[in-house]
C-alpha cells in the first residue's frame, strides 16, 4: 500500500505553529511551508538580525506568547518538514506548488491546512500612495522586525484595536506619536464595557494604552473623518474633520488602516465555498466550528478564516489540526476539541463587541474623491472606476475589475479589492455582500518567470 | 413573475459574435433582445489572449477575416472606445527549416487575399523585432494586431444597449422552442418570442443546435495565458510560433501576455484553471526566447473556455433543420479577430437570408446529421444540465 503524504500547513503563525505541534503529537509529520524567514507569523514576527532589544522591548505585552510559540516551534525542528521562505503560489488536487529561491516544486499532500493569515485592510484617501504612508501593520512589522519607525513625529489614524496598539508600541519605542485619529465616535467605545466581562484583561490594556498615550501628550481624535495626507513628494500634514471643523496635524509618518482583512485565495483556488460574513463587509471561506472547510479534507485556522487575533488563531490551528486526526481515523482528543471551540466561541463575542468598537467606516467607500488613486499597482482612480461602473452598467466586482484593471496588478486585488467593492457598492447602491468577491487565481503572489527554467532542469515529478 | 418580451431578434450568447451582432442589427432598425447566462464578454470573447491576427488562418477564413479587419480600426466610432486596438503586425516565428517552409508556402497560398505578408531571415528577427532564442526566420504580417479582450465584448453589448437593444444579462436560456412563425424561447424571469434566434453561445452552443436535430463534435478547450508585471517596452510585434508553443505581446502599459499549453476544467467544467506546469512551461519559453523577460515576474494566469471544431473551421450560417434559426459558434481558438465581421454578416443573414461573404464552408451541414433528426416544427431543447465535451 502506498504510503499517505503528509499533511501541509500552509503559515507559520500562531495557527499554523499550534496546527503543526498537534500533528506531531499525533505521530504525523506536516509539511509547513511559510514565506517568512523564521515562525511566528505577522505578530510575533521575528527580527532578520538580531539587533539587541529583548522580546519585551519587541512584543510588549504579547511577549510570552511570542516566546513560548518560538520555542515550541523550534522543538519541532526534526519533527517536521519546514519550509521557510517558501511562497505557495497555486493549489489544485491534493499538490501544492511551492516556490524557493527562484525554484518551484510541486509537493503532494493528505489534508491541508490553511493558516494564511490577514494583511491590513484599507480605503484610499488622498494622499495615501506618499512616501512615508504605511499601513498600521506595516508600520508594526517596521518596529518589530527592523527595530525601525516609519518617521520621528507619526500620526495614526483609521480603526481597530491595532490603530492604539501601534501608537502605543511606537510611542514605547521613543518615537513622537502626534495623535491618534479613531474613525469611530467615542460613543461607539461604551461598546468596550460590554466586553469587559469577556475579557477584563485585553479592555483594561487598550484603555490604558489610550490613556498612556494622551498622558504623553498624544492627541486622541474620536470621529476622525475627512482624512487626507499632504505633503510635497513625501508627509508632511495630516488633514481631517472632525466636530464639524477642519484639522491638520504636521507629522513626516502616518500609520493608517481599517483593521484586517483575512487571506483568502488559497482557500479559494483550493476550492472551498465562500460566504458573505456581514460582520467582516467580506467574502470569507464557508467552515464549521471545527475549521472544516466545504472542501474534504481542507481545514480552515486563524484570521485567513476570519479576523479573530492570535489568540483565537493558536485555538483554531490546533482545533483544526485534531478535525484533520479525526478525519484520518487516528486517536485525537474530542474533550480538548470541545474546550477549544467553546474558547473560541468566547473569543468571537469578544470580537462582536470590538467591532462595534471599532466600528468600520462605510460611508468612506462611498466618499473617495474622484481623483484619488484606487488601485495603486495598475494606476487607476476612484474616478475611472465610477466612469467604467456607469459606461458599461456594471454590477459586479470581477467586472469591474475586467474593464478598469483595477486588482489586476502585482498584488491581485489584496490590496484595493475592499475598497473596489465598497465603491461599486456605494455607487450602485447595493449591499456591499452583494458586489460579489473577486476571484483568486494563481499564481498568489508574483512570482518570476525564471521559475519556469529552473523546474525543466529538475527531472519531472513522476507522480505528476 | 415572468417577464414577456416580443422582438425580431433573440439572441442567446453575448459574447463577442453575439454582441456584435445586436449592434449591427439594431443598425438595420430590428428590435433585437441579448441574452446571457452570465455577463457579456465574460467568456471566452473577454478572456482570451487578444489577438487580432488573419495570419495562420485556413485560407478559406480569409474573406471573412478580411471583413472583420477593416472594422478593427473603427471600433472607437462603431463602440465608443478603441479597444486599447493596435496594428502592431504579427510576426509568426519559425524554429526549423521544415516550419520556415510552411510558412513560406502559407505566404504563396493566402497571395491573392492581400495580407502582405513579409518573410524575414534571422537576422532581421534580432534587429529588427529584438527575437533571441533558437528561432530561424518569420513571416510578418503588417496589419495585424492585438487588442484588449476584456474590453472589446463588453463594450459591443453596452453599445447594443445605448442603440436600443435589450441586453439581458445574468439570463440563462433554458428553454427554446419553435412555434408558429417563430420561436418561443424561456430564460430565467423572461420569456420572449423572436422571429428568428441567433445561437452564438459559444462553448455552451453544441446542446441548443443538438436540440434541432444538429449535433455538432464541439468540443472545448482551455487555452492558458501568463501575464508578466508591466515591463519597459521591448516587444512592438504580435507574436505567434509556427507549429505552436507560445504566443506573445506587449500592452501599452507594458504587461506582456504570453499564451500557450491547455488548462484543466474544474468540477464545474464551465470554468478552467491553468495547470501548474502548463504555465511554468509557457514561462520557460517566453524567458528562453525574450531576454528581458528573464528577470521578470508572472503576476496573473488565467484560461477561459473555448469552443473547438475538428476542422478548425466556426459553423456559421442557417440551421438546416430549422427555418429561422442561424448558427454562429465553435470559433476554434481564434474567433476575437473574426467575431465583428460574424457580427455584420448574421444581421445580413437576418435582413437578407444571403450574404455576400463567403460562408458556405462553414455550413452546419458539414457534420453528420442526427441519427434521429429532430422534427423541426416541434424541437425543442431544455438546458439545465451540464453540458460536457471529453
Ligand atoms: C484563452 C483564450 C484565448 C484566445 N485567444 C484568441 C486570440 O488571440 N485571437 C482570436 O482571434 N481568438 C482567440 N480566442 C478565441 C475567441 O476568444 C473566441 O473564438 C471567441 O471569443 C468566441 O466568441 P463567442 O461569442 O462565440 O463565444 P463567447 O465569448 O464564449 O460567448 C458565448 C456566450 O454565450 C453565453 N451562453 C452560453 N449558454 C447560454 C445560455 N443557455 N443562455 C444564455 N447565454 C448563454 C455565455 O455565457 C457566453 O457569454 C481565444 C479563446 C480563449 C478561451
Amino acid at each position: 500500500m502506498a504510503e499517505r503524504a503528509p499533511p501541509l500547513i500552509v503559515g507559520a503563525g500562531p495557527a499554523g505553529i499550534r496546527a503543526a505541534m498537534t500533528l506531531v503529537a499525533a505521530g504525523l509529520r506536516p509539511i509547513v511551508v511559510d514565506e517568512g524567514h523564521a515562525c511566528g507569523g505577522q505578530i510575533y514576527r521575528q527580527p532578520l538580525s538580531s539587533d539587541g532589544r529583548d522580546a519585551e522591548a519587541r512584543y510588549g505585552s504579547e511577549a510570552a506568547k511570542a516566546l513560548r510559540l518560538h520555542r515550541d516551534f523550534a522543538a519541532l525542528d526534526t519533527l517536521i518538514d519546514y519550509r521557510p521562505r517558501s511562497l505557495l503560489w497555486n493549489l489544485r488536487d491534493g499538490a501544492g506548488d511551492i516556490l524557493r529561491d527562484e525554484g518551484s516544486q510541486r509537493v503532494r499532500y493528505d489534508g491541508l491546512i490553511l493558516a494564511t493569515g490577514a494583511t491590513d485592510r484599507v480605503l484610499p484617501i488622498p494622499g495615501w500612495t506618499l512616501p512615508g504612508v504605511f499601513t498600521l501593520g506595516g508600520a508594526q512589522i517596521a518596529l518589530k522586525a527592523q527595530g525601525c519607525a516609519i518617521g520621528r513625529r507619526v500620526v495614526f489614524a483609521g480603526s481597530g484595536p491595532l490603530l492604539y496598539l501601534v501608537a502605543w508600541q511606537y510611542m514605547r519605542a521613543g518615537v513622537e506619536v502626534a495623535a491618534v485619529l479613531d474613525a469611530a465616535p467615542l460613543s461607539a467605545k461604551f461598546n468596550l464595557l460590554r466586553a469587559l466581562p469577556l475579557s477584563p484583561g485585553i479592555v483594561l490594556r487598550g484603555v490604558r494604552m489610550a490613556a498612556e498615550l494622551k498622558l504623553r501628550g498624544t492627541r486622541v481624535v474620536f470621529g476622525a473623518d475627512r482624512l487626507a495626507i499632504e505633503g510635497e513628494g513625501r508627509v508632511a500634514r495630516i488633514v481631517y474633520q472632525a466636530g464639524g471643523r477642519a484639522h491638520a496635524i504636521a507629522c513626516d509618518g502616518v500609520g493608517y488602516g481599517l483593521n484586517l482583512r483575512s487571506e483568502t485565495q488559497a482557500a479559494d483556488l483550493a476550492g472551498c465555498a465562500f460566504h458573505f460574513e456581514p460582520r467582516d463587509r467580506a467574502h470569507l471561506p464557508v467552515r464549521d466550528a471545527s475549521g472544516r472547510s466545504s472542501a474534504a479534507g481542507v481545514y480552515l485556522a486563524g484570521d485567513g478564516a476570519r479576523i479573530a487575533g492570535a489568540d483565537a488563531a493558536e485555538r483554531a490551528g490546533e482545533r483544526a489540526a485534531l478535525a484533520l486526526l479525526e478525519d484520518r481515523g487516528l486517536p485525537h482528543d474530542s474533550s480538548r476539541a470541545a474546550v477549544l471551540e467553546r474558547e473560541l466561541q468566547r473569543i468571537d463575542r469578544l470580537r462582536d463587541v470590538l467591532e462595534a468598537a471599532f466600528p468600520y467606516p462605510s460611508h468612506w467607500g462611498g466618499d473617495i474623491a474622484d481623483d484619488t488613486l484606487l488601485c495603486r499597482c495598475e494606476e487607476i482612480s476612484a474616478g475611472e472606476a465610477r466612469r467604467a461602473v456607469s459606461d458599461f452598467s456594471l454590477t459586479e466586482i470581477n467586472r469591474l475589475k475586467a474593464v478598469t484593471r483595477i486588482g489586476m496588478g502585482r498584488c491581485q486585488g489584496r490590496m484595493c479589492g475592499a475598497a473596489a467593492a465598497e465603491l461599486l457598492a456605494a455607487q450602485t447602491r447595493r449591499d456591499i455582500g452583494a458586489v460579489g468577491r473577486l476571484r483568486a487565481q494563481a499564481p498568489i503572489k508574483p512570482i518570476p518567470l525564471a521559475a519556469g527554467l529552473s523546474v525543466h532542469e529538475r527531472q519531472h515529478d513522476p507522480a505528476h | 413573475m415572468t417577464r414577456r418580451i416580443d422582438c425580431d431578434v433573440a439572441i442567446i450568447g453575448g459574447g463577442l459574435v453575439g454582441s456584435s451582432a445586436a449592434l449591427a442589427l439594431r443598425g438595420m432598425g430590428f428590435s433585437v433582445t441579448l441574452l446571457d447566462k452570465g455577463f457579456c464578454g465574460a467568456q471566452a470573447s473577454g478572456v482570451n489572449y487578444g489577438g487580432v491576427r488573419r495570419q495562420g488562418r485556413p485560407p478559406e477564413q480569409l474573406p471573412l477575416s478580411q471583413r472583420a479587419h477593416a472594422i478593427w480600426p473603427r471600433l472607437k466610432a462603431l463602440i465608443g472606445i478603441d479597444g486599447e486596438f493596435l496594428r502592431s503586425g504579427h510576426l509568426k516565428l519559425a524554429r526549423s527549416a521544415a516550419d520556415m517552409a510552411s510558412l513560406e508556402s502559407y505566404a504563396a497560398d493566402v497571395a491573392p487575399f492581400g495580407l502582405a505578408l513579409e518573410l524575414v531571415g534571422h537576422n532581421q528577427l534580432r534587429d529588427r523585432f529584438g527575437v533571441a532564442g533558437e528561432v530561424i526566420g518569420g513571416s510578418f504580417c503588417p496589419g495585424d494586431g492585438h487588442a484588449n479582450p476584456r474590453l472589446v465584448a463588453t463594450a459591443f453589448a453596452a453599445a447594443a444597449r445605448r442603440a436600443g437593444a435589450e441586453v439581458l444579462e445574468n439570463t440563462k436560456v433554458i428553454g427554446l422552442t419553435r412555434n408558429g412563425a417563430g420561436f418561443a424561447l424561456e430564460a430565467e424571469g423572461v420569456s420572449v418570442t423572436a422571429r428568428t434566434v441567433i445561437n452564438s453561445a459559444g462553448a455552451w452552443a453544441d446542446s441548443f443546435a443538438r436540440a434541432f436535430g444538429e449535433p455538432v463534435p464541439l468540443e472545448r478547450t482551455y487555452p492558458s495565458m501568463v501575464v508578466t508585471e508591466p515591463l519597459d517596452p521591448f516587444l512592438g510585434v504580435n507574436i505567434g510560433i509556427e507549429g505552436g508553443g507560445i504566443y506573445a505581446r506587449q500592452v501599452t502599459r507594458g504587461n506582456v501576455v504570453v499564451g500557450g499549453e491547455r488548462a484543466l476544467p474544474l468540477d464545474d467544467p464551465d470554468y478552467s484553471r491553468p495547470r501548474s506546469d502548463g504555465v511554468l512551461t509557457i514561462m520557460q519559453r517566453a524567458s528562453e526566447l525574450f531576454g528581458p523577460l528573464r528577470h521578470a515576474q508572472a503576476i496573473r494566469f488565467w484560461s477561459g473556455t473555448e469552443a473547438t471544431m475538428p476542422d478548425r473551421n466556426p459553423v456559421i450560417g442557417p440551421s438546416a433543420t430549422t427555418p429561422g434559426l442561424i448558427h454562429a459558434f465553435g470559433f476554434s481558438g481564434a474567433g476575437f479577430q473574426i467575431a465583428p465581421g460574424v457580427g455584420e454578416v448574421l444581421a445580413e443573414l437576418v435582413r437578407d437570408g444571403r450574404t455576400a461573404t463567403p460562408i458556405d464552408v462553414f455550413a452546419i451541414t458539414r457534420f453528420p446529421p442526427a441519427s434521429q433528426p429532430g422534427d423541426a416544427s416541434q424541437a425543442a431543447m431544455t438546458t439545465g444540465s451540464k453540458e460536457t465535451s471529453p
